[in-house]
């Protein structure tokens, strides 16, 4: 991740503001059904490829009711992806067992695991990215507390969201004003590092502090009542077709999980 | 060390989802009960602060490399190990929920591997200890070791998690040797910075460490903690091994050895038995038929058979282009409506 990165932050969270079905659905229900699919493609046999590949309804069918644009989550995608890329690709040097027959070429097992991780990687990463995406970081805290995660922690969510960009602002002004004064340099060094961030933190902790007063001058006594609650109100579809969306969802992914229909289509041919 | 969804099984990205959640019930609790009201915007500030500084790098004094903070070890010296932990799992959380750094499921995983160990390991049992009462020195060796041993720790979760998953094929060994020297690096790094803040801050403003509201929690607590992730680490041990064994291939001859037999002692070909359990799994070749123990080459392979896995390959990517095609009606029509 580097600096500038987080500008993405922000637009994540700015496609989580728009309005579509899918952004009116409710959190708990968007979150459940997110998790229950990452579970179903995560049970999947590590040679299972073609099984795998009706599931991409889901986050196809949510990039569309969602309004989120493909080629921004696909390069997301790609941009997140080295790491399963490294850990998989020794599979096909390694297990070299024949699984199947190609144009005559046998394929080795090892290829199949690949690309199963390979599918299972997209699968995974686009739901929860179309999570937030779909639902943006308030309303996703608000649907977690509503789950049971602790207060304090999804208030702490909330807090880091709303003060990473006032850091990182400030972060990126001290390294601007490094790199004016030192042509070329391209790293820091140690201590120039131990000052600069030694001071991006004693500025953090002050403004915490200066948070802090505004708060209590505001009648804060410890215990955060409001900010989770950003309800969209009239906005929010009735509870039955959100019920309807995790059941129809669940029942699709059991469906997947024990239906072929790619190898029922490739046999028909 | 991010994991992925990807790498694992959800019998282990549950298990350890489990074990997370728990320790952020228990430090969520912990922070409630010191009731010291300052804490919330600071740790929300310093995980901003966290994010920022993991996008500075520097260049690591004696090599070409540069490296950045992590940040556990420092959180835990700034704010006592139970905001530090809520604070780094709500780093993890954002990293993989906008950036896809870290899958959902395996958010568990990621937490417990980059916050326990530097926050309830690294902290209470090496740095505190080393470094309380010291000058400089002593406090840049503390943090160091400390790092590097969470560090080490971590990246054996990870090759443990991943192996008990089985979805790469990598053997742990080479695993091992790949992950642990490049995490001992990384630990070096993570030593460094984290001593070169706290040094800093410490003689410009000693007063911010001094006021670290985890310093006045007892002795007697850190060591039913420390109980408490030895337990922890035995269970999640236990389960971890009981469904390796179980596995075609991994640390079953391992347990073999252990247990004095020889490897697959049922009348079965080794091959043979992994074949025709890679063939139950497997639903790309249903219909599939090793012919002999030892058909591990192509030869044995049926030239008849070929369609089969033709089919999959075929019916795979026209699902995946009908898949697509549902998607862009949908958009094509909500676009018209």
């Amino acid at each position: 991740m580097g600096f500038g990165d987080y500008i993405e932050v922000g637009k994540m969270d700015e496609l989580g503001r728009n309005d579509s079905p899918i952004h009116r659905l409710d959190a708990r229900v968007k979150i459940l059904t997110t998790v229950a699919f990452i579970m179903v493609v995560m049970s999947f046999g590590r040679y299972e490829v073609s099984p795998l590949m009706a599931l991409f309804i889901y986050p196809f069918g949510l990039l569309a009711a969602g309004n989120i644009p493909a080629g921004y989550l696909f390069k997301k995608v790609a941009i997140a992806a080295p790491f399963a890329i490294c850990v998989g690709m020794f599979n096909p040097v390694l297990d070299r067992t024949a699984m199947g027959i190609l144009f005559g070429h046998p394929i080795s097992a090892g290829w199949f695991s690949f690309a199963s991780i390979l599918v299972r990687f997209s699968l995974t990463v686009s739901a929860g990215l179309i999570l937030i995406a779909s639902t943006g970081i308030h309303r996703l805290c608000e649907g977690l507390q509503r789950l049971g995660i602790p207060r304090v922690f999804a208030v702490q969510l909330l807090f880091l969201y709303r003060y990473f960009f006032v850091i990182a602002d400030e972060g990126h002004r001290m390294l601007r004003a490094v790199e004016v004064r030192s042509a070329g340099t391209r790293h820091l060094g140690l201590a120039t590092y131990g000052t600069l961030l030694g001071h991006l933190l004693l500025r953090s902790i002050d403004r915490a502090q200066r948070i802090y007063r505004a708060m209590v001058s505001r009648g804060f006594d410890g215990a955060v009542r409001a900010g989770l609650s950003v309800r969209a109100g009239a906005m929010e579809l009735p509870g039955w077709i959100n019920g309807a969306y995790l059941g129809g969802w669940c029942l699709f992914f059991l469906l997947a999980r024990y239906w072929n229909f790619a190898e029922a289509i490739g046999n028909h041919l | 060390m991010h994991m992925a969804d990807a790498l694992i099984s959800p019998t282990v990205g549950g298990t350890l989802w489990a074990a997370s959640s728990g320790a952020i019930a228990w430090c969520a609790k912990k922070v409630k009960a010191t009731r010291d009201d300052r804490l919330i915007p600071l740790m929300g500030v310093l995980g901003a602060f966290i994010f920022t500084a993991q996008m500075v790098n520097f260049s690591v004094p004696g090599t070409g490399s540069s490296g950045h903070l992590v940040g556990g070890l420092i959180l835990a010296i700034l704010l006592g190990p139970h905001a530090a932990f809520l604070v780094i799992a709500s780093v993890l959380t954002v990293q993989s929920l906008f950036f896809a750094d870290g899958g959902l499921l395996a958010l568990g995983c990621n937490i417990f591997n980059m916050g326990v160990f530097p926050i309830f390991i690294g902290y209470p049992l090496i740095y505190r200890p080393l470094a309380s009462g010291g000058g400089e020195s002593r406090r840049w060796i503390a943090a160091l070791l400390a790092a590097i041993i969470a560090m080490q720790l971590g990246a054996l979760g990870v090759v443990l998690e991943t192996k008990a998953s089985g979805v790469s094929a990598l053997p742990s060994k080479t695993f091992l040797l790949l992950m642990q020297p490049i995490h001992l690096a990384i630990g070096v790094v993570e030593g460094l910075a984290t001593a070169v803040i706290v040094g800093f801050v410490s003689s410009v403003r000693p007063e911010v460490l001094a006021s670290n509201p985890g310093m006045a929690s007892n002795g007697k607590e850190w060591r039913s903690v420390c109980l408490g992730v030895l337990a922890a680490a035995i269970l999640i041990g236990g389960i971890v091994s009981c469904y390796a064994s179980k596995r075609p291939d991994g640390l079953e001859w391992a347990i073999a050895k252990l247990t004095g037999r020889p490897q697959l002692q049922s009348g079965a070909d080794p091959v043979h038995d992994r074949m025709a359990r890679l063939q139950e799994n497997t639903a790309i070749l249903p219909d599939y038929q090793f012919q002999s123990a030892g058909s591990g080459s192509s030869a044995a392979l049926s030239a008849g058979k070929s369609g089969t896995s033709f089919s999959g390959i075929l019916g795979g990517l026209i699902t995946l282009v009908i898949c697509g095609l549902i998607g862009f009606t949908l958009k094509s029509r909500r676009r018209e409506a």
